[in-house]
């Protein structure tokens, strides 16, 4: 029985560990501009890559790795985030963005195809450390810009630029 | 014991009062620089201290001396975005953040236009897509006037005024009625794009074929074949004719050779002849009887 209740209590602070892991995510299709329709199957998976380039981009700079942000940036933004993770490594520096919150607003979809712009307005923490010792961490409100190319079999981020909220 | 836990509270609150003050200005950032400008940073106090400037665009890390202006010359922060700036002294950290803004005057242009060819007189059928980028390639979320030209061959322009929408504007226009290639340029500011569009006949229009008496053969001729805007079709575009007489048919595909297309079929009493092409339908001959 003591065993039983160890699981389930186990269970639920995985599943708990689990949730909090994941950011909040809310998407606005309603000022989306171009006269190419957005359909939802794409839509689906242009929230999946960008949400996942925040976890690619999280690793790279946590790991000073600009390769990892390979498979989900391209041109410019892939460019930029590279060149602060070589000033990080050579700073002796690392940050660790964790994303809490995403209000995604789809802006514009560009009548050939070939990019998606989008804002989100999101919530992160940026954690920094120097020389592997924390110095803050600091709760973070700023609105990206972003937009999106289809590569291969993904859409990859290549612009992605942040003001205040 | 109310009063003085009253009077516990207004002298906690005043005692905090001044302290939270001289927390905001142990680090003075400005709100917002533009990309590649100057800007200083003052900080309060004494000793040593570190200075980070963070973002997922750029990271600086800095010495500095509490007490003075930290200075960073032109170019120091390119990246358009949000900075988060930490001062950390010992264990203690002040936190503060400010943006960097695009330059406001456009520099690059990501200009895609689409399709690269297409038959003439499409309405809306070219379309064109554009980032408008600073200098230090940031994009300028700021509305921006883009004009896009259309020129075509014959020298007709189509022109379009649109301001951009957080970095981005789009247009559509008409193919022209003249085939050859045309220049669309999308402009901004000083800086310009240009992309090629090839535009190439239609679908043949009025398509005529006569018929000549060659021995037991017919020669079968089409007009030169135009587009319904009077271009020539390209040679290689296949002409079909068929010959249906009684008792069976038989089809000759032939591609155009400088704008015509001809064959020879059997001279077959009642038969009836048509020409086609893709889906256009031409005259037809009824031979003989």
């Amino acid at each position: 029985m003591l065993k039983h209740f160890a699981l389930v209590c186990a269970s639920i602070i995985l599943a708990s560990g689990m949730v909090a892991a994941q950011p909040v995510v809310t998407v606005d299709t309603s000022q989306l501009k171009g006269p190419r329709p957005l359909e939802d199957q794409t839509k689906a998976a242009a929230i999946r890559d960008y949400l996942e380039s925040w976890q690619a981009m999280n690793e790279a700079f946590q790991q000073n790795q600009p390769n990892l942000l390979d498979e989900d940036f391209i041109g410019t933004a892939r460019g930029k985030l590279a060149d602060t993770i070589d000033e990080q490594a050579k700073a002796r520096i690392q940050t660790r963005y964790h994303d809490r919150v995403h209000h995604i607003q789809f802006l514009f979809y560009s009548p050939e195809g070939l990019s998606i712009e989008l804002i989100d307005d999101a919530e992160y923490d940026v954690q920094v450390l120097d020389h592997d010792k924390p110095v803050s961490t600091v709760p973070v409100s700023a609105r990206y810009i972003v937009v999106l190319s289809p590569a291969e079999i993904r859409w990859k981020v290549r612009v992605m630029q942040a003001d205040s909220k | 014991m109310k009063p003085t836990l009253t009077f516990l509270l207004v002298s906690l609150t005043v005692a905090i009062m001044p302290a939270a003050h001289a927390q905001d200005e142990t680090l003075n950032v400005p709100r917002s620089i533009e990309a590649g400008s100057a800007f200083s940073i003052q900080n309060a106090g004494s000793g040593e201290a570190a200075l980070y400037i963070v973002g997922p665009g750029q990271v600086l890390k800095r010495t500095v001396q509490l007490g003075t202006s930290t200075y960073f010359p032109a170019g120091s922060i390119c990246n358009a975005g949000h900075y988060v700036v930490i001062l950390a002294q010992g264990s203690g950290t002040t936190t503060r953040s400010f943006d960097v803004t695009p330059v406001s005057v456009p520099a690059n242009l990501s200009f895609l236009a689409k399709p690269s060819r297409l038959p003439v007189g499409l309405h809306d059928g070219i379309t064109g897509a554009v980032y408008v980028f600073d200098v230090y390639h940031n994009l300028i979320a700021a509305p921006t006037p883009v004009s896009f030209e259309l020129s075509s061959p014959s020298g007709a322009v189509q022109k379009q005024q649109v301001s951009t929408r957080d970095g981005a504007a789009w247009t559509a226009m008409d193919s022209t009625s003249q085939q050859g290639s045309s220049k669309f340029v999308a402009q901004a500011g000083d800086v310009s794009s240009t992309n090629i569009i090839r535009q190439v006949p239609g679908d043949p229009c009025d398509l005529k074929v006569s018929a000549q008496p060659s021995g037991q053969q017919l020669d079968l001729q089409t007009a030169p074949v135009r587009d319904c805007s009077g271009n020539a079709v390209p040679d290689g575009t296949i002409v079909t004719f068929t010959e249906t007489y009684p008792g069976g048919q038989s089809t000759v595909d032939v591609p155009l050779k400088r704008d015509i297309a001809e064959v020879k079929m059997p001279a077959r009493d009642g038969a009836t002849i048509t020409v086609a092409s893709g889906v256009v339908l031409g005259n037809q001959i009824r031979w003989g009887k």
